[in-house]
């Protein structure tokens, strides 16, 4: 069974080594500052005992006040798990740092909540749209967004 | 000296038979050598992760039988998971068992397009793929049967499964599992030792531990690459832990390792229908729940392996009947992130093996 850490003891450790970067923690998931992501992303990844070496999926909530960029960590080695988690205030130039350097897995991923959640990944090596075409007006995930039948 | 030639672009697809529905592969050429690759999506792009969140919790099961739909009894099941993740629903024994015995038809069904469609891509030009469609043909008749459906089955519900079985399903069952084992050591006999096979596949598309790790590749491409890592061992759901099965992995971590990955995986599949079929309770197949299921305020993310990987659903609810956030975690779309690295340096001919050898369903690359 994958063991799900909690959020709130690998905060302790992470405050240590990065202080002022963690906004929140409780049992199921960890919330940290974006400008802090991409160092805490390679130390989860490259830290013994932790090794969270396998992102399985990156997805982007619009929570109307905020985006929130959601990663689902895991490490095969241990078979543990951890939910990751940044936000996002600015909604006319919404901005994250792209952790595509250090799991490769999350390209095609992060362009997709690019295409339809239009949040930014800086340092993306070919961030444009996946699945609607170029020239496409708007994102349609972002609740604002109304198709054309409603 | 030698001849100097110049790159040049070619777009392969999104109309072309290998590309197993509309894909384009953008490939620039040296020569016959590949030296660059783009996958471009979105042909069938209907935004269903949208048009979910305008539909209730049950509307949604259909629409999830779009996604993949050589394998729509998985892409139910792990929809079904995340909701009653989310909702605390509990399952009825019998309806458990139901899922895991549909499940491992699915994945023997999809596990035979696959590697039948693969050897059609090789130019073994439907022989093979019409022996293994004579079998997918029995697992159709038994969704038939619990169903009424061949290919969009919107079998399982929130709570259980949408109806028991009929009387003839066990028996049909029983004749299936007894007779497949021999069908699969047909192929084998036809296939495994093939020079040609052996030829096209063997050390071509190779993807290392790392690489497959490092960009989220799951399922058969996965495990091809020798990662042990199936979701149904390392992280059980439904009654998994009740069985007994191996998890075949490859070691190289070519084409034919995928293949050969594949087809073990179809003998532990009916090793686990076997169990399931003797342990099955009886009882109810579906718990009661309201038509309209309000879940509580929260989120939840239910994985399942998929015939082609870790399929998952992420599903954040508002306390209201329609979900406020839909995403599919869709393992044919992780998995061609590797397309560029296996192909690269290798010639034309040999990507179409490569890319049949991951094994895609556009239906739920671009969803």
């Amino acid at each position: 069974m994958t063991i799900a850490l909690s959020g709130r003891k690998i905060a302790g450790k992470l405050q240590e080594q990065f202080p002022g970067s963690i906004v929140q923690s409780d049992e199921s998931s960890l919330l940290v500052k974006s400008e802090h992501l991409l160092a805490i992303a390679t130390f989860l990844k490259t830290t013994p005992g932790f090794d969270f070496d396998y992102l399985t999926s990156v997805t982007a909530v619009d929570y109307r006040d905020y985006f929130e960029l959601v990663y689902h960590l895991i490490s095969i080695e241990h078979n543990h798990s951890l939910v990751l988690k940044v936000r996002c205030h600015d909604r006319e130039n919404p901005t994250v740092p792209s952790v595509v350097g250090v799991w490769r897995g999350a390209d095609f991923q992060e362009r997709e909540i690019y295409d339809l959640m239009g949040i930014k990944f800086e340092g993306h090596p070919n961030l444009k749209r996946i699945v609607l075409w170029e020239g496409f007006q708007g994102h349609p995930l972002r609740k604002e967004y109304k198709g054309i039948y409603k | 000296m030698p001849i100097k030639t110049e790159p040049f672009a070619i777009n392969f697809g999104p109309f072309h038979p290998s590309t197993h529905g509309v894909f384009r592969m953008r490939t620039t050429l040296d020569g016959e050598v590949i030296i660059d690759l783009e996958p471009v999506f979105g042909y069938l792009h209907r935004g269903i992760e949208k048009l979910a969140e305008g539909r209730t919790y049950t509307q949604n099961i259909p629409f999830t039988d779009r996604l993949d739909y050589l394998a729509s009894m998985s892409n139910n099941l792990a929809y079904v998971l995340a909701v009653e993740k989310l909702a605390g629903v509990p399952v009825p024994e019998r309806a458990e068992y139901l899922r895991v015995i549909m499940a491992e038809l699915q994945r023997i069904a999809s596990h035979l397009i696959a590697v039948g469609s693969l050897l059609n891509d090789c130019g073994a030009f439907m022989t093979p793929i019409l022996y293994m469609i004579r079998e997918r043909e029995k697992i159709l008749d038994l969704f038939e049967m619990v169903s009424g459906q061949r290919l969009t089955y919107n079998y399982m519900r929130i709570g259980g499964v949408s109806q028991d079985i009929p009387d003839e399903f066990l028996p049909a069952l029983e004749k299936f599992v007894e007779r497949m084992p021999s069908y699969i050591d047909e192929y084998d006999r036809l296939l495994a030792e093939n020079e040609i096979l052996l030829a096209r596949l063997k050390g071509v598309g190779i993807l290392s531990k790392g690489q497959a790790i490092n960009i989220s590749a799951s399922g058969p491409v996965l495990r091809g690459s020798g990662v042990e890592w199936d979701i149904r061992k390392v992280d059980p759901y439904s009654v998994y832990d009740r069985f007994e099965f191996d998890i075949p992995t490859g070691t190289l971590g070519d084409s034919y390792d995928r293949y050969r990955v594949r087809i073990e995986e179809m003998r532990q599949s009916l090793r686990i229908i076997e169990q399931a079929m003797k342990q099955l309770p009886s009882g109810a197949v579906k718990t009661d729940v309201p038509w309209l299921m309000l879940p509580p305020r929260g989120e939840a993310y239910a994985h399942i392996e998929s015939p082609k990987g870790e399929l998952g659903f992420y599903i954040v609810s508002d306390n209201s009947a329609k979900p406020y956030r839909f995403h599919i975690r869709a393992p044919s779309l992780i998995n061609l992130t590797a397309l560029r690295d296996m192909s690269v340096g290798w010639k034309i001919a040999d990507l179409i093996a490569i890319f049949g050898s991951i094994d895609i369903c556009m239906g739920e690359v671009d969803r």
